[in-house]
């Protein structure tokens, strides 16, 4: 049975954790719910699950792709166009060494960058249940649930003190 | 250090979107002004590449003038964004909230104001595409046979600038998704969608805001090494020139990231000074925010007066003739001698003096005027390095020789002052330029601890 996205929101911190509790305790999984805020909390503050990531991974790989280019770039252009400057050797390390550096650090940011939006999920083309409430600092609890558990997930979230329930089919109510 | 009153995110939302949502009255009317103003500097441009610089003061020696030292005093007013920015970050000041959209989005415009000032300069900008391409992989001047050095110090300015000002949009961008996603919320219609593909679907989910926390203090640690090249190169334009001996100093380098940080923390704390005032933004920039960018610029003032007086007196220590030709330019030579006493009494010992004073740190209209002063002086600093050290150059050259800038050039260094307020003022009314989550997230971190008989407020941080 294909799950059912119901959206509670409430007003405080407080009873947005205990919505999540309650939420436990009725055995929906920790993946299937979300809260929804518009500031970063502490982590944990709604009892959520941990959010594991891989981005620390990018900049290293963006600072070897930077150097690599960086070094290639430098060296083949001095070697593509020689130019004989007082005995000087026609490749040179000085000159490879700014640019080289400036490259490295590029790459490296652009790609922790894409490795923010890969890693934030974004862009979501297909934005879910959302209420702009939660803009003003309302906190939403967003439950993916099976169809016939959209009843008593309302009735799981007004009881924590949900405000409001946004249900996709277009009921609503607390 | 948490002097405001609590603010709900209504409150801070109407606020702070004040500027996009409900323009002011006189937004279209100063546009208006400062646009006409960028459009004459760019006809006095025009008219410069139409005659030749024979219109402007540059003469040889003298071959980098006015246009030059607003180059590097752009470069230089843009490290306040990143180094004020990624600093508090990574060191959690808790005052770094209101500062850090203001300070990255002055980076942002500076540099490209700072770039736009070689391109004039060169008389000819059109011909610095021909550096880069003009056939496929043929570089243009090489199929001419004219072959430029392309191993010159010259070429690590454009790689380390452009990289800093990519670097900053990026950053600046990427922050602003959860304020776009805020704007995408509160409009209708066309404004609406763009907003929405701004956002890019964003939710406020506790992945998508553990991402954006990581990438404030990652960035911000990334950057840094950035902006401390950026200025150390900028350096290196004239401590690598062959031909001015009196610009072969060794602490060129950090002599100018300081100077950079000093002037540009003075315009960021100007900036929100100005920002408090004109969108009424008391309960966000407030005077402890001002105070503690007071107190931190007496530190790098400090610094940079340190490096300043090492400067000279490693310039007398060694007796060599450039440099003391040149320091008697500087000292001896009037008007010079006068500017050089402005320039430090500005630059100084008139605004530490005032940063000293509690009361003074904490009185908006003498902040501003310290503020303003440091980069009076600071502009002039880099004048004073620049042109002395041309007119007295002794390596192949064949004249000593003065500058006085023409009216041209005087026209188009106001015009860059005009189109970086111009461009931040067009950023307010689309963008908020203090970041909401950042100030929601303070209200919520704020709390009140006891001790002993006293209430104080205090903030909760995590590591």
């Amino acid at each position: 049975m294909a799950k059912l996205p119901i959206l509670g929101l409430f007003e405080s911190a407080d009873h947005a954790a205990d919505a999540g509790d309650a939420l436990k305790a009725a055995g929906v999984p920790m993946t299937d719910y979300d809260f929804l805020t518009d500031a970063p909390y502490p982590e944990g503050a709604f009892g959520e699950r941990e959010e594991n990531h891989r981005l620390y991974i990018f900049p290293f790989v963006g600072a070897l792709v930077g150097l690599t280019v960086g070094i290639m770039l430098t060296a083949m252009t001095q070697m593509a166009y020689p130019l004989a400057q007082g005995g000087k050797p026609i490749l040179s390390m000085p000159p490879m060494a700014v640019v080289t550096y400036e490259s490295t650090m590029l790459t490296a940011i652009v790609f922790t960058i894409i490795g923010i939006l890969f890693e934030s999920r974004l862009p979501a083309f297909k934005q879910g249940l959302y209420d702009t409430r939660i803009t003003e600092g309302y906190i939403g609890v967003l439950v993916n649930v099976d169809e016939d558990q959209l009843t008593p997930t309302q009735t799981l979230l007004t009881q924590a003190g949900a405000i409001d329930v946004v249900r996709k089919d277009g009921g609503s109510g607390a | 250090m948490q002097e405001g009153k609590p603010l709900s995110s209504k409150q801070i939302n109407r606020e702070l979107l004040l500027t996009i949502l409900n323009s002011p009255k006189w937004f279209f009317t100063t546009i208006s002004l400062l646009g006409m103003i960028v459009l004459f500097a760019m006809g006095a441009a025009g008219i410069m590449i139409n005659q030749g610089f024979g219109v402007t003061g540059l003469n040889r020696p003298v071959m980098w003038g006015f246009f030059i030292t607003n180059f590097v005093f752009w470069i230089g007013i843009s490290h306040a964004g990143v180094m004020l920015s990624a600093i508090l970050r990574l060191s959690k000041a808790e005052w770094r909230r209101p500062a850090t959209r203001a300070a990255e989005i002055l980076t942002v415009f500076s540099l490209m104001t700072a770039m736009t000032m070689p391109l004039i300069h060169t008389g000819r900008p059109w011909r610095t595409v021909y550096w880069i391409y003009t056939l496929p992989f043929v570089p243009y001047d090489y199929a001419r046979g004219i072959w430029p050095n392309i191993r010159t110090p010259l070429v690590w300015d454009p790689s380390a600038v452009y990289t800093y000002l990519t670097s900053s949009i990026l950053f600046v961008l990427v922050a602003l998704i959860p304020d776009f996603a805020v704007l995408r919320d509160r409009t209708t219609g066309i404004s609406h969608r763009i907003y929405g593909m701004l956002a890019m679907g964003w939710q406020g989910n506790p992945r998508q805001w553990k991402l954006q926390v990581i990438a404030g203090v990652l960035l911000s640690a990334l950057i840094l090494p950035v902006f401390v090249s950026v200025h150390s190169i900028v350096s290196w334009d004239f401590g690598m020139a062959v031909s001015v001996k009196s610009w072969h100093s060794t602490i060129f380098a950090p002599y100018f990231v300081v100077g950079a940080v000093h002037s540009g923390v003075s315009a960021v704390a100007f900036v929100l000074i100005l920002l408090r005032y004109v969108y009424g933004w008391q309960n966000y920039i407030r005077h402890e925010h001002i105070d503690a960018l007071a107190r931190l610029l007496v530190v790098v003032a400090t610094g940079w007066f340190y490096f300043l007086v090492m400067e000279i007196v490693f310039g007398f220590y060694g007796r060599e003739a450039d440099e003391i030709a040149v320091r008697n330019f500087q000292f001896m030579v009037t008007p010079w001698n006068i500017w050089m006493m402005i320039f430090v009494g500005v630059t100084y010992f008139l605004p530490v003096g005032i940063w000293l004073s509690r009361s003074a740190r904490r009185n908006l209209w003498i902040m501003s005027l310290a503020c303003i002063s440091v980069n009076i002086g600071m502009w002039l600093e880099r004048f004073l390095i620049i042109v002395p050290g041309l007119a007295r150059k002794q390596l192949l050259t064949f004249d000593w020789y003065t500058y006085r800038p023409s009216p041209i050039e005087w026209i188009i260094v106001g015009g860059t002052f005009a189109m970086v307020t111009m461009l931040m003022l067009i950023v307010a009314r689309v963008a908020p330029l203090i970041p909401l989550y950042d100030i929601k997230e303070g209200e919520i971190l704020r709390t009140e601890i006891k001790i002993g008989r006293v209430t104080v407020p205090a903030v909760y941080r995590e590591d």
